[in-house]
């Protein structure tokens, strides 16, 4: 039996996060009524004329910088001719030769633990294109061409990745990357960022890449690891039985899991790129670079080794509390409000509150519980006003608008009861109604201790303090 | 240099151009005798210049980032061959 | 009063001997009865124009406007006319309502100039005689049975016939100069960058540019004034001052430098037309230049890779035009493919097919090194040969046609004959300069042109040089009989 060795390159489509197109003033937010964000440049009438968007420059040179790339001095924007109805002018400009970022790379970490260097090979700056929507109407395809021009990075990496694992690891670290920028919401449902995978397979050992298949328009880590696996398998199978893969553009059906060939887009593409005549060579100065790289916020793999340093946290916390900006400013700024206690921050963060965002499908930003007000409850732990899971509760009101966690311990008194006499009587009550477990207890049966606790705690409504009714209720049963 | 009918129509397909076939013969002859007046560009050696794609040595001006464009979609779509609920209809895109 | 210059039209208007309304009223009666028989105007624009001249004799009345407020012109039906129609002589437009302004159009009416119409033109720009036009062939005001030359040959022959007092048009590869040169007047196309081409309808990006037509380098002057300067708009447009270029009109020429390229005056040249252009050099030497033999080497070469980048431009360039957004659909579309070949096959005429599969195929795979690039390569080489001449030089000088306007039909079926009508004034498109065309005489009853190429953004220098000429001729004020 042969053993394969898959070969993987993925090229991501980030949408950049600019307020207007990469060549014209329509405004790019989603969700607009069809064509009302289609100007008169995205339509392609004639006699229009594109102007690049300096944020979007920007911030392919703030992407660059982040990868170690070279952002070129001059880059240039040339058009892909094809038809299709959704790329209304019959050429989509993009870079081709001289893109605005090359030779750039990035470490992923694998579930060994241990790190792999994967190559990029470029980001070039690019539009999309509009949207074909293929419910009925009257038999016809309908165009919408609010997404046309919106400013695209096309982030091509080295074949570099051998697992689907991998490539999945490489776009999440990607994805993270362009949020942290800012240069990027990230969305995929929205189709914000997403990815096509060149995948081809070749005999352990050997040197020369197979016949590649290219899978297009993947909007999400699980499709793009399950597409990538088939795909992998599709042509082992394929190989193994005598017959070649043919280089080809596929598609993924996440409802058949299985990728399937798109030949009809694909006869006769010639895209006859040339220099767009419209658009003269991109000159970026050293001026520009820097006012990119003074505008870079610390990045992934620093916050992470700063967290391990400075808050004491494991690499695991740190890598999940870093996994996006906000999160992480959230945890700083909580613990910063606490004044400290960094690991009860992070298990609350990561715990509680990423709980409740993820149950109602919440950003960070959208949280009703601020840093400072997670703060305040997290202090009534430290200082015994309440126990943990009292704190929970606590924690739940304050999440339904019931105010600040002072404010919700004592409209509902559920200040813990540290009063050792308070403690004493209920736990002389609880005594006093369980003979039979009393003469149990003493008689041997150690495991009805945790009864007593249950009861007293119950008959405290959860408010004494745990740690005293374990030592006084030791000393009473005891006689 | 000399196109021949077959030449000639996958041209006009990569152009999405409809040419009849009886025109195909003529547009061959055309075609060719354009691309002979062009062939004389052979007799200069060029190696080693560099290709002027604009005449004047500028670069990208660049524009801020501010949406100015409002909506016109009526206007636009006054002049456009078919529309429903706003988008432009095509034929059936089979993809 | 149609035979007057703009500049005597401004005075006239400044001096309340007419109005504006009642200038457009005489133009609009000639063109109704003219344009049968020349077919300059596509589209007439009446009811606009009477509307704009009154506006404009209001704005003169309460003491504001300029020059040419009131001044009535025709735009070539390129630029893009909000709310009217802009067909660019093709079937393809044929039903396009331009929903915006194109610069050009903006500045002008902005100026309080009015206008009459769109002229007609080769289809898309694409030819030298406007018989590729969707709407039928324009007729030479001096003689009907001779083409106006193309691709501004509606806007030339308006002109010439005293139609419009001036015009726009746009020279990709001699546009302006060569149907001015064939309808005895003046036309200048600008340095490529001094006039924006927003609204314009693109032929070839990299060549085409925006310009006057009218019937003297005064005039011109004038309204290049209005059309020349930076526009955020377009990225290709240049960031350079405008000068005032009515005040050097009248500078000294004595210090001037001519150049004779031995490349414009060799084989090919009508030795009629070869005469006029002599005569005309003998009259600069008379005021004062001094008359140098230059060459410009690799001019052969201008219309070879001319007919590469041009096409190449215009086959991405014309993509859009796919039935889907706007302008020509065919009837009842089976698919997807069958919408974009027909409509594509049906909107366009033959020469502008032509062009884009020439253009298609200089671009496909494997052809690219050998076509587009190699031009670009010869461009460089054109483009330094003027830069070389011109530090020995002021101006360069030559015919702008090879001959006098040619009959109707005669070169309309054999395009590369065709295209050699341009050989003079191509590689001032590939490099970029600016270039004029002055009327010198004429050679078997038809006008002759003088082209007149200076240096970037030298159209000052232009203007001044043609002007002291037409203060020493009178070419430029003869009107075709019968108009």
């Amino acid at each position: 039996m042969m053993e394969w060795e898959s070969v993987i390159g993925l090229e991501i489509h980030a949408q950049l996060a600019t307020k207007s197109k990469i060549f014209s003033g329509a405004a790019t937010a989603y969700g607009a009524a069809p064509n009302t964000q289609a100007c008169a440049i995205d339509l392609g009438l004639p006699g229009v004329l594109p102007v690049l968007n300096t944020d979007a420059v920007r911030m392919a040179a703030m992407f660059g910088l982040a990868v170690e790339a070279t952002v070129a001095e001059r880059s240039v924007f040339a058009r892909k001719n094809y038809f299709y109805p959704d790329l209304p002018k019959g050429y989509q400009i993009s870079q081709y030769e001289l893109p605005v970022v090359h030779q750039g790379h990035l470490i992923i970490d694998l579930d060994d633990g241990t790190t792999k260097t994967i190559g990029i090979t470029r980001a070039h700056l690019e539009e999309d294109a509009g949207k074909s929507l293929h419910e009925d109407f009257s038999g016809m395809t309908g165009i919408d061409l609010n997404r046309a021009g919106t400013p695209l990075l096309e982030i091509v990496s080295e074949p570099d990745l051998r697992s689907a694992k991998e490539a999945v690891a490489y776009m999440k670290k990607i994805h993270t990357l362009v949020r942290y920028l800012g240069i990027c919401d990230g969305n995929m449902q929205e189709g914000s960022f997403r990815c096509d995978a060149n995948v081809s397979v070749r005999p352990k050992g050997q040197e020369r890449f197979g016949t590649r298949a290219e899978i297009k328009n993947l909007n999400s880590f699980r499709f793009v690891e399950r597409a990538i696996e088939y795909e992998i398998e599709r042509q082992i199978h394929l190989l193994e039985d005598g017959g070649t893969v043919v280089q080809e553009t596929r598609l993924y059906d996440p409802d058949q899991g299985e990728t399937r060939s798109m030949r009809s887009k694909e006869e006769a593409n010639d895209y006859r790129y040339f220099p767009d005549p419209d658009l003269l060579p991109l000159s970026i100065d050293t001026a520009f670079i820097e006012a990119a790289r003074q505008a870079l916020p610390e990045l992934p793999d620093a916050k992470r080794e700063r967290f391990m340093g400075e808050y004491q946290l494991s690499a695991y916390d740190a890598a999940l509390l870093t996994v996006s900006r906000d999160l992480a400013d959230y945890f700083e700024a909580t613990v910063a409000a606490l004044g400290g206690e960094a690991k009860l921050c992070a298990n609350w963060v990561m715990g509680d509150l990423s709980g409740f965002l993820n149950k109602e499908s919440k950003d960070i930003g959208d949280s009703p519980v601020d840093p400072s007000q997670l703060a305040g409850l997290l202090r009534r732990i430290q200082d015994q006003t309440i126990s943990g899971k009292i704190a929970k509760e606590v924690f739940e009101a304050m999440w339904q608008g019931a105010g600040d966690a002072d404010a919700v311990i004592d409209q509902r008194g559920l200040r813990q009861i540290t009063d050792s006499s308070a403690i004493e009587q209920i736990i002389d009550t609880v005594i006093e109604t369980n003979p039979n477990q009393l003469a149990q207890y003493r008689s041997g049966k150690d495991k009805l201790f945790g009864f007593f606790v249950g009861q007293v705690m119950k008959a405290s409504k959860g408010k004494a303090n745990p740690q005293q009714v374990n030592e006084l209720l030791l000393k009473k049963l005891a006689g | 240099m000399s196109l021949g009918p077959e030449e000639v129509k996958k041209i006009a397909y990569l152009a999405r151009l409809a040419v009849s076939e009886d025109d195909v013969p003529a547009y061959a002859r055309n075609l060719s005798s354009i691309l002979d007046l062009v062939a004389q560009m052979n007799t200069v050696d060029t190696r080693g210049i560099e290709p002027l794609a604009h005449p004047l040595a500028m670069t990208q001006r660049l524009r801020s980032d501010e949406p100015t464009e409002p909506d016109q979609r009526t206007l636009f779509q006054g002049i456009a061959p078919q529309v429903e609920a706003g988008l432009y209809l095509v034929p059936k895109v089979i993809e | 009063m149609h035979d007057k210059t703009i500049a005597q039209l401004s005075a006239g208007l400044a001096a309340g001997k007419f109005s504006s309304a009642e200038l457009v009223r005489a133009l609009l009666e000639r063109i109704e009865r003219f344009n049968g028989t020349l077919n300059a105007f596509i589209t007439v624009t009446a009811d606009q124009a009477l509307a704009q001249a009154q506006a404009a004799d209001q704005r003169r009345a309460a003491g504001q406007g300029g020059p040419l407020t009131g001044i009535p012109i025709a735009h070539k039906d390129i630029f893009c006319t909000l709310g009217v129609k802009t067909s660019c002589g093709s079937r393809m437009l044929d039903n396009f309502i331009a929903p915006y302004n194109a610069t050009v159009v903006e500045k002008f009416d902005a100026a309080g100039v009015v206008m009459l119409g769109k002229t007609n033109l080769d289809e898309f720009a694409m030819g030298s005689s406007t018989e590729t036009s969707y709407y039928g062939p324009v007729r030479n005001p001096w003689d009907l049975d001779a083409v106006p030359g193309g691709s501004s040959g509606g806007s030339a022959a308006a002109v010439a016939a005293c139609l419009a007092p001036g015009a726009t048009g746009t020279d990709t590869g001699g546009s302006i100069r060569q149907p001015a040169a064939l309808c005895g007047i003046t036309g200048l196309k600008p340095t490529y960058g001094r006039v924006s081409r927003w609204g314009m309808i693109a032929y070839a990006s990299s060549l085409d540019q925006g310009g006057a037509m009218a019937r003297s380098a005064e005039d011109v002057a004038l309204l290049l004034q209005i059309m020349a300067g930076f526009d955020p708009r377009d990225s290709t447009s240049a960031e350079q001052p405008v000068p005032d270029y009515g005040a050097s009109l009248n500078d000294d020429i004595r210090d001037l430098t001519i150049g004779l390229p031995k490349e414009y005056f060799g084989e090919g040249l009508d030795a009629d037309v070869a005469r006029a252009i002599e005569d005309a050099i003998a009259e600069y030497r008379k005021l004062g230049a001094t008359v140098k033999d230059i060459s410009l080497p690799n001019a052969p070469l201008a219309i070879p890779a001319y007919y590469v980048i041009a096409p190449a431009e215009c086959s991405s360039n014309l993509a859009r035009f796919d039935g889907v957004r706007y302008g020509y659909r065919c009837a009842e579309p089976q698919d997807l493919l069958d919408l974009y070949t027909r409509s594509r096959g049906e909107g366009f005429g033959s020469e502008v097919k032509r062009r884009i599969m020439i253009g298609a195929y200089a671009l496909s795979a494997g052809y690219y090194d050998a076509y587009y690039l190699k031009a670009q390569q010869i461009r460089r080489l054109i483009s330094e040969d003027f830069r070389k001449a011109f530090t020995e030089v002021d101006v360069i000088m030559g015919p702008s046609s090879p001959t006098v306007a040619f009959n109707l039909g005669e070169k309309v079926d054999d395009p590369v004959t065709m295209y050699l009508s341009d050989i003079y004034t191509i590689a001032v498109n590939l490099a970029g300069l600016p270039g004029m065309s002055v009327p010198v005489g004429f050679a078997k009853g038809r006008p002759v042109g003088l082209q007149i190429i200076g240096d970037y953004f030298a159209e000052a220098r232009l203007l001044n040089v043609a002007h002291r000429y037409q203060q020493a001729s009178d070419w430029h004020t003869r009107v075709p009989a019968g108009f």
